[in-house]
């Protein structure tokens, strides 16, 4: 990662001292070094290892037969289903939303893209009760359209679909955030040169923009389904906790939880927990792809 | 059409500026806008005096106190410690680096309620370590904190990367041969180039645990004046049916959310001008 | 540009996505409107496990007195949040909660039950009841055995948060409506229920998460919660715990409601009605008295005599007017639970 100092050229001195000497102009001593990383090891213990070795351990805690039950339980098999469907709905829409973003947001320069950005931005940072509630005052009995989703027997709120709006929010921004500094970074240069040489849209798109960003894509994907698969605060408020119908993993946890079963919840959490390391896992192999990709479009400037 | 017409600053030669465009606009509209505005409207419909009460009355007052103290708290924690483990993944090399560079995510990864119920078992009275520290954790503002160190934690870390990755050796070099120890390399060549990243972590840690809910709630206390946090409020506020007051309060969090995004947005454009980029 | 089939099929293909959302919304799932003989019991937090029994005897019920089946499908939550998603359009053909409060809401608020809803059926429409009694650690090392301990400095109280949870109301009325009932003025019971939520250490948002605190998290003294509550503490959490008495408690009243909208609008409301009354029938009553539910029907009560001590019992209507008044008095906002909450210095 960090560049080494070797590229330069060393000056002559007595025997084998020279490389040692550059670095450690530029290193710290060794005491300041194994602090620095003792501090670091010990933050991150207390912050995420230790959590996520208790997610496994309580898991466990009853023995391997209470976690098979737990897991393969009826209205748990049912909350994995669902979540899984909010995800497969809400990754695809919002994969084709974050492309179509990324497209114009860093392809072309236009009044109002700074607004367009913030708005974009805008659910990373809503609180997910908001974004819950939002959905509820617009569809909901009480608000603007329920009365006529009623009359017409659709339901919204409380089903499939407001689960999957609320998700679909939530995650809104996750592959456009990815895509858009990279192609701003790959600039257009790339695309102008399909045109000219007789390319329509699609073509250049298919062929020219989207294998350079296809590993920020896959990053974007990969986040935005770890995050689809975990929400919590947002369906909470808008799924009505019918059981076996509208309990998402997360909202079966909670459930799990006040019904005293903590071995049970955790050994859902745990299968959440482990989707989420097989994220880390995809996400890290990606991130290198990606860093190789930002490196070659820096050096085409 | 339209839009090129109107919108566009120079002419291109790439197609789909409308259809990109018009697909985005009909979609954040659709999703995000119309149902944000849903929000606003019902606060609208309340008087001044009576969004004056809702927003400002003791109660919110200590849970903006609780949700904004900690979230700065747990945000400057993230910065400072977030730097440190930043420079340690870049400059150094110990076992199971990479594991634990991958492992600084899971908080984006993992849900928000896992997180909640594991930290409030570990920081119990009878928890792991909990039981190891003379004073109460979980269900007081002391666990509200932890639980946003939490969620903040990768967000410093992952700014403040690649930029250090960047920084130019030669820069350091060139401070050494001119005397300066490790130090005042670190706090006059290194510190200025990383420290606009450090604002964006920061900044971003900080929306982002304002709006925290699902891990928070189970560690919290809950206690009125004490340890309630915003969300929570909104929430309280529906199960009374009060859904004006609950808006309103929504109201204020979003607005605060809309400005400090702005200042992040305005934050990196200011630094990657700073770096001599675009 | 010349648009090829293949540009026009790829737009399609864009379209298609939100389509697929769009048809996700349109037909109404299994649990609802289709399916005629499909129910849904939207209920209170702590009362799955009477339920789940409850279910399957009124199933097996059904398909013995009419050879239907009927599929019924739960939904459990804290009492306000649970009132409120059947306001917002979460289609419940029966409602069974924990105080009259939270289905009088459905008819303040939607119409959905009509406003005499409560007279429907015998006892108020509540099939059983259940007090509030304290859950203390084996020994009663504190010995705490009234409200008035729990308002002693240095006691540690696990109440629910009264402003979410029907639990938590009961236990604030509780402790209210035994001093008054006592003897003592109002301003001196305003000042006992502040003396015990000054001890409230954490206030969990349902019964469960109370519980949860205190028998997991071993935080508090004691714990107030429903009677019926106390053998599944037991059961999960080993013998560790005593129940205390005290000396006068809060009869909770458990009222259920068929929702009139939603049943007429599905042509469930024969079955709905079954349902309930199949509470009141001696099955009912005694799945209810098992569960460690105070059943209405004196004949049950005689069988389970030893599973439910004597105590002095009052109502909401009795001491507090009903339960309008109730939450206008003490839990609207700036009411006198508010008052309290602002008062208390920590």
């Amino acid at each position: 990662m960090s560049t080494p100092s070797s590229a330069l050229p060393l000056p002559a001195t007595a025997a084998g001292q020279t490389p040692r000497q550059i670095r450690s102009a530029t290193t710290e001593p060794a005491w300041v070094r194994w602090s620095l990383i003792a501090v670091a090891l010990a933050f991150l213990s207390l912050f995420l290892f230790v959590p996520l070795a208790t997610v496994f351990f309580e898991a466990f805690k009853k023995g391997w037969d209470v976690y098979l039950a737990a897991i393969t339980e009826p209205d748990a098999l049912s909350a994995v289903k669902l979540t899984l469907i909010a995800a497969a709905i809400s990754v695809p829409m919002n994969l084709v939303f974050g492309v179509a973003a990324a497209w114009t947001i860093a392809k072309f320069d236009f009044r109002g893209k700074n607004v367009l950005l913030t708005l974009i931005d805008l659910p990373f940072s809503v609180s997910p009760v908001i974004s819950g509630l939002i959905y509820v005052l617009v569809f909901g009995l009480q608000g603007w359209f329920g009365e006529t989703l009623r009359d017409h027997d659709v339901k919204i709120i409380f089903a499939v679909p407001g689960i999957v709006l609320a998700t679909v929010f939530v995650t809104f921004p996750f592959v456009a955030r990815e895509l858009i500094p990279l192609m701003q970074a790959q600039g257009q240069e790339q695309e102008e040169a399909a045109r000219v040489l007789g390319a329509n849209g699609w073509q250049i798109f298919w062929r020219v923009t989207l294998p350079n960003v296809k590993w920020a894509l896959l990053y974007g994907v990969i986040l935005c389904n770890a995050r689809a698969m975990g929400e919590f605060g947002a369906v909470s408020v808008v799924s009505g906790h019918v059981r076996g119908y509208t309990n998402t993993m997360p909202l079966h946890i909670e459930i799990l939880y006040n019904e005293y079963q903590f071995a049970a919840a955790f050994a859902v959490a745990s299968l959440l927990a482990s989707l989420a390391l097989v994220t880390l896992v995809l996400k890290y192999i990606v991130e290198q792809r990606v860093k190789a990709q930002k490196r070659v479009a820096g050096e085409r400037h | 059409m339209f839009f090129s017409r109107t919108l566009l600053k120079r002419h291109s030669v790439l197609p789909g500026f409308d259809l990109a465009l018009g697909f985005t606009l009909l979609y954040v509209s659709l999703l995000v806008l119309v149902p944000l505005s849903a929000a606003f409207l019902k606060t609208f419909t309340m008087t001044w005096d009576a969004f004056v009460v809702a927003v400002a009355s003791p109660r919110v007052v200590a849970s903006y106190r609780l949700t904004f103290g900690a979230s700065l708290a747990a945000a400057l924690l993230n910065t400072v410690f977030g730097l440190i483990v930043a420079w340690v993944l870049v400059r150094y090399e110990f076992p199971f680096k990479r594991l634990v560079d991958a492992l600084v995510d899971l908080p984006f990864a993992l849900p928000t309620a896992v997180a909640g119920i594991a930290l409030t078992a570990i920081y119990a009275q009878n928890g792991w370590i909990g039981s190891l520290l003379p004073f109460k954790v979980s269900f007081t503002p002391f666990g509200v904190f932890i639980a946003l160190v939490f969620i903040g934690l990768p967000f410093v870390v992952r700014t403040v990367q690649p930029v250090l990755e960047d920084v130019n050796h030669e820069l350091e070099e060139a401070a050494a041969t001119l005397g300066a120890n490790r130090w005042q390399t670190f706090r006059h060549v290194v510190f200025p180039v990383v420290m606009p990243s450090l604002l964006t972590g920061f900044a971003l840690a900080f929306a982002r645990a304002l709006g925290e809910y699902g891990s928070v709630i189970f560690i919290a206390g809950n206690m009125p004046m004490v340890s309630e946090i915003t969300p929570l409020l909104i929430i309280t506020k529906l199960e009374q049916y009060d859904y004006q007051g609950a808006t309103a309060i929504a109201v204020v969090m979003l607005v605060i959310s809309f400005v400090l995004l702005l200042l992040i947005n305005a934050l990196q454009t200011w630094a990657r001008k700073r770096q001599g980029g675009v | 540009m010349r648009k090829t089939h293949k540009t026009a099929a790829r737009r399609h293909a864009l379209l298609a996505l939100p389509a697929l959302w769009l048809a996700a919304a349109l037909p109404a799932p299994a649990w609802a409107a289709d399916a005629p003989q499909t129910l849904l019991n939207v209920s209170y937090d702590v009362s799955r496990e009477f339920y789940k029994q409850f279910n399957t005897a009124f199933i097996a019920h059904w398909k013995k007195t009419t050879g239907q089946d009927v599929t019924l499908n739960q939904s459990h939550g804290g009492s306000s949040a649970q009132a409120r998603s059947v306001v917002e359009g979460l289609e419940a053909d029966v409602i069974t909660m924990n105080q009259a409060n939270d289905i009088d809401i459905l008819f303040d608020r939607a119409k959905l039950v009509p406003q005499d809803w409560a007279k429907r059926l015998p006892n108020n429409s509540a099939p059983s009841t259940s007090v509030s009694v304290i859950l203390v650690r084996k020994g009663n090392p504190k010995n705490i055995r009234d409200w008035s301990d729990l308002g002693r400095p240095g006691v540690s109280v696990i109440i629910p948060n009264p402003k979410t949870s029907g639990n938590g109301r009961y236990t604030y009325l509780a402790a209210w409506g035994a001093a008054i009932q006592n003897g003592v003025n109002p301003d001196a019971a305003k000042a006992l229920v502040r003396r015990i939520f000054t001890n409230v250490p954490v206030l969990d948002g349902g019964g469960r998460g109370a519980t949860t605190s205190f028998a997991q998290r071993q935080l508090g003294d004691a714990l107030v919660t429903f009677e019926s509550e106390v053998p599944l503490i037991k059961r999960e959490f080993g013998d560790s715990y005593e129940v205390v008495y005290p000396s006068r408690t809060i009869l909770a009243e458990n009222p259920v409601s068929v929702v009139d909208k939603v049943v007429d609008k599905k042509g469930t409301r024969k079955v709905a009605e079954a349902y309930l009354n199949y509470l009141y029938s001696e099955e009912g009553q005694e799945i209810a008295a098992k569960l460690h539910l105070r059943p209405r029907s004196a004949k049950v009560q005689a069988r389970y005599a030893k599973d439910f001590p004597k105590v002095e019992t009052f109502t909401v209507d009795q001491v507090f007017g009903g339960w309008k008044k109730a939450q206008a008095d003490h839990f609207a906002d700036g009411a006198n639970y508010d008052q309290i909450v602002a008062s208390i210095k920590r």
